[in-house]
């Protein structure tokens, strides 16, 4: 009878989070900004039909980085529970932090009970009604949830960008300004990322109910230029 | 069914013009032989380009409502792209049906629906009836206990050189000749500044007529009859 070699906890937990890791380094970064009416999401993503940042509820919006049919299966199921529940009690009730809890649950029992973590980091974003309620919840894919204030970015060198991020980043930038801002940090000095590569969502308090509006091509290269 | 007091919801028309639909409906919810409510909303937006009016039991019938917006919402988020016209007209009639047993017990909901075709660029219209029967009509549609006079009035008035402004005059003069001959339809209330709801549908989506705008229109219509 042959026995199972013991691995320790450690070791078993190091080699689960430096395969995560890798898998989500390979994929390209997205960084989302406080500008004044809301916030920015600018992805970098060559594709016109998959998407990395989406609506979930009215003032909530999704971006993930990673595997793709990993990440979309999250923002499903946040898109379900959100509207589930704006449904059973009031469309007040859904929020970004309980939202974000849910999403770090999950991805916390998947890192710890099934064989293969989830290859993802995902953010969460709320525009408050006023600019002091604005929140962005950055999960990574053993459910460790950070919160973050004026910008985040998540996926491949995100460090590095996080870096750029904090030296440019000042309060009250418009949207252009914003996306401008994200597009430079995203691609660094030395790459300057084409209109058509980036994809680029803003949540912004004048849009009405749903704050949720993705950037058209027109409208992206308005706001480059 | 009147025995019961359940609130009862009244006259909805939808009429296309040029370049969309205008839909329009009354705010009285009546129970039995009472006034229960007078600015009640039975003409709603369903989602950017199409709207949903119904007539019936208001208790079932808002559900009804709310859980169509939801579904038309929900299905635009999970998969990224609006559902058909068509597709949006089918949902409701299986929500209707899905009502049927209620019907037959006298709570019945029978909405109408709206809006503009984005692939065939063109607005219209359907109504249904309680089993979930979805009918897709030329010209517009009617329902409600006010329907016959409402739908009389459009069709003598019908014209399909018809444009946003006199689809909304026409939507009006419907409602008001259903007021009229309807107890359980309610007519413009200048007195507390309840107005009907009126708005269309075009390839720019769902805009609602201000107060002022149908002020202005009812005020038109008083002159008129007044002139007579």
């Amino acid at each position: 009878m042959s026995m199972p070699f013991y691995v320790a906890p450690e070791q078993m937990m190091k080699d689960r989070a430096d395969y995560a890791r890798k898998g989500i380094a390979r994929g390209r970064a997205l960084v989302a900004v406080r500008f004044v009416d809301g916030i920015a999401i600018v992805a970098e993503n060559a594709s016109d039909t998959l998407r990395k940042v989406s609506e979930i509820y009215d003032r909530i919006a999704f971006a993930g980085v990673g595997k793709y049919n990993e990440f979309d299966q999250l923002r499903v199921a946040g898109v379900r529970a959100a509207d589930l529940k704006g449904y059973q009690y009031s469309r007040d009730d859904v929020d970004a932090r309980s939202l974000a809890n849910s999403y770090a649950q999950m991805l916390g029992n998947i890192f710890t009970h099934e064989m293969k973590p989830m290859e993802v980091e995902i953010l969460v974003a709320e525009v408050g009604l006023d600019p002091a309620h604005d929140q962005m919840f950055h999960i990574l894919y053993d459910g460790t949830v950070v919160d973050q204030r004026d910008s985040a970015a998540i996926g491949g060198d995100a460090e590095t960008i996080k870096i750029r991020l904090g030296e440019t980043w000042t309060e009250g930038l418009s949207l252009p300004e914003a996306v401008k801002l994200g597009a430079h940090a995203l691609g660094g000095n030395d790459r300057e990322i084409p209109a058509g590569d980036l994809e680029v969502a803003e949540l912004a308090r004048t849009n009405g109910r749903r704050c949720f509006h993705r950037l058209d091509i027109g409208e992206l290269e308005a706001a480059l230029a | 069914m009147h025995a019961l007091s359940i609130p009862h919801a009244t006259t909805c028309v939808a009429l296309r013009y040029d370049n969309g639909v205008v839909m329009a409906g009354d705010r009285r919810a009546t129970a039995g032989n009472l006034i229960s409510h007078r600015s009640m909303d039975k003409l709603v937006e369903a989602d950017r380009h199409s709207g949903v009016a119904i007539a019936g039991a208001a208790g079932p019938a808002i559900e009804m409502i709310r859980l169509f917006q939801l579904q038309l919402e929900h299905y635009e988020k999970v998969e990224g792209t609006t559902l058909s016209l068509e597709g949006k007209a089918n949902q409701l009639s299986m929500m209707v049906r899905g009502n049927l047993p209620a019907a037959m017990q006298g709570m019945v909901v029978v909405p109408i629906f709206g809006g503009f075709d984005l692939r065939r660029d063109c607005g219209r219209v359907w109504d249904f009836d309680a089993t979930g029967g979805r009918y897709e009509e030329r010209d517009y549609v009617a329902t409600g206990s006010g329907s016959l006079h409402a739908s009389t009035v459009i069709k003598v008035g019908w014209r399909d050189t018809l444009d946003r402004d006199g689809a909304a005059d026409l939507a009006c003069r419907a409602l008001w000749e259903a007021a009229d001959a309807d107890s359980a339809t309610g007519g413009p209330d200048a007195l507390r500044g309840i107005y009907p709801i009126v708005a269309s549908i075009d390839v720019d989506g769902w805009r609602r007529l201000d107060d002022e705008d149908l002020a202005r229109r009812f005020a038109a219509i008083v002159e008129e009859v007044r002139a007579r």
